[in-house]
């Protein structure tokens, strides 16, 4: 179980946003949010401005969560897939890499087919940038240099934060 | 597991509230939604059966301010206590930073407050965490009922290792900042600890 920190510098950053981008375009989503397994949402694009994004990532962790533990009840290891349809708006959610889910929204404009394929290809791509992002992180813990802004955090900062 | 994110300059952590069926973690919550900024907060979510019984989780963005140019959110969960939901809890114990241990003072419960605390353990090892090494603050409720346990009772029974602890009465809110504030400095400054 890989319990560190999830850090993600700018540069991480715009290539994930980069693909999630492609992938809106691709797919003629409406909007697509990346997030981290535990409900921390990483990165959002698309034309759904204004949505709970907060809530959207953590009940999408939950949820997968949740499927990933029927998954094991039935001898399965992960339902990598997961596919909800609504009247207007369907969510099509993949587990990338194990510790990222894609969650793509869309409507009649697209079609399940075409998500599928395109998050199939961009999905690996985003599973490269995230191995990447662990790999350095890896090598960052091996060198003691792992560089996070509490290096420079004092207790009294921590303190000042709750003195009010 | 925190996120520390450079591209927004934020850093989020996740606090877990667990504890025995009806002992007041959604009460603890729900006292902190009801005092807290709007600004600071998200929409509080409650996934919860028709009488109000926890069934996944209850989750609390709350935004408490910045460091050094870095935002830092906590993300506050609740795991349903009663026992038959054991492998929901397992699932929201993934990623934790901290945990809120919320023991009933109620005399009657002080058995379930055990079972608890030790299925807590169980279930930090299968994610892969110790007990004994996770920031862990006690949180003594309810003491405001005429059947409450004495408190040196509950500190030998849930607390022998004299971790941080509060009595509280979270239906009234006395206690549960407290609390919190504790396990979110505990938090960071665990976080502070790794990244030297």
């Amino acid at each position: 179980m890989d319990n560190s920190p999830l850090v993600m510098y700018d540069e991480d950053f715009r290539k994930v946003l980069a693909v999630a981008q492609r992938l809106v375009k691709d797919a003629n989503a409406k909007g697509v949010f990346v997030v981290d397994h535990n409900g921390q949402l990483i990165a959002e694009t698309g034309e759904m401005q204004g949505i709970d994004t907060t809530s959207l990532a953590s009940l999408t962790a939950g949820s997968v969560a949740a499927t990933g533990g029927l998954a094991k009840l039935v001898g399965e290891d992960e339902f990598p897939v997961h596919f909800h349809q609504g009247q207007q708006n369907n969510l099509h959610i993949s587990l990338i890499a194990g510790r990222i889910i894609l969650v793509v929204v869309f409507d009649d404009r697209s079609s399940l087919g075409l998500v599928r394929l395109r998050v199939k290809k961009l999905g690996g791509l985003l599973g490269k940038v995230f191995e990447e992002i662990r790999k350095k992180a890896d090598r960052s813990q091996a060198t003691g240099r792992a560089v996070t802004p509490f290096a420079e955090i004092t207790d009294e900062d921590i303190d000042n934060l709750f003195s009010v | 597991m925190s996120f520390i994110n450079y591209s927004s300059r934020e850093i989020n952590c996740k606090i877990v509230y667990y504890g025995p069926g009806l002992c007041g973690k959604t009460t603890n919550l729900q006292h902190i939604y009801s005092k807290t900024n709007p600004d600071l907060k998200g929409k509080m979510i409650s996934l919860a059966t028709e009488t109000e019984r926890t069934l996944f989780f209850d989750f609390l963005p709350l935004a408490l301010g910045q460091i050094r140019g870095f935002k830092i959110r906590f993300h506050l969960y609740t795991v349903p206590g009663q026992v038959f939901y054991d492998a929901s809890r397992k699932l929201i114990l993934k990623g934790v930073d901290g945990v809120v241990f919320v023991a009933d003072s109620q005399v009657e419960r002080m058995e379930a407050n055990v079972e608890s605390l030790e299925n807590l353990r169980v279930n930090l090892a299968e994610q892969g965490y110790d007990l004994d090494q996770v920031t862990c603050v006690m949180q003594y409720n309810k003491r405001d009922l005429p059947n409450a346990a004495p408190l040196d009772e509950m500190q030998r029974l849930l607390n022998p290792g004299g971790r941080t602890e509060f009595e509280a009465s979270a239906s009234t809110g006395q206690g549960v900042f407290e609390t919190l504030k504790a396990a979110a400095r505990d938090v960071l400054r665990d976080l502070k600890q790794m990244g030297r």
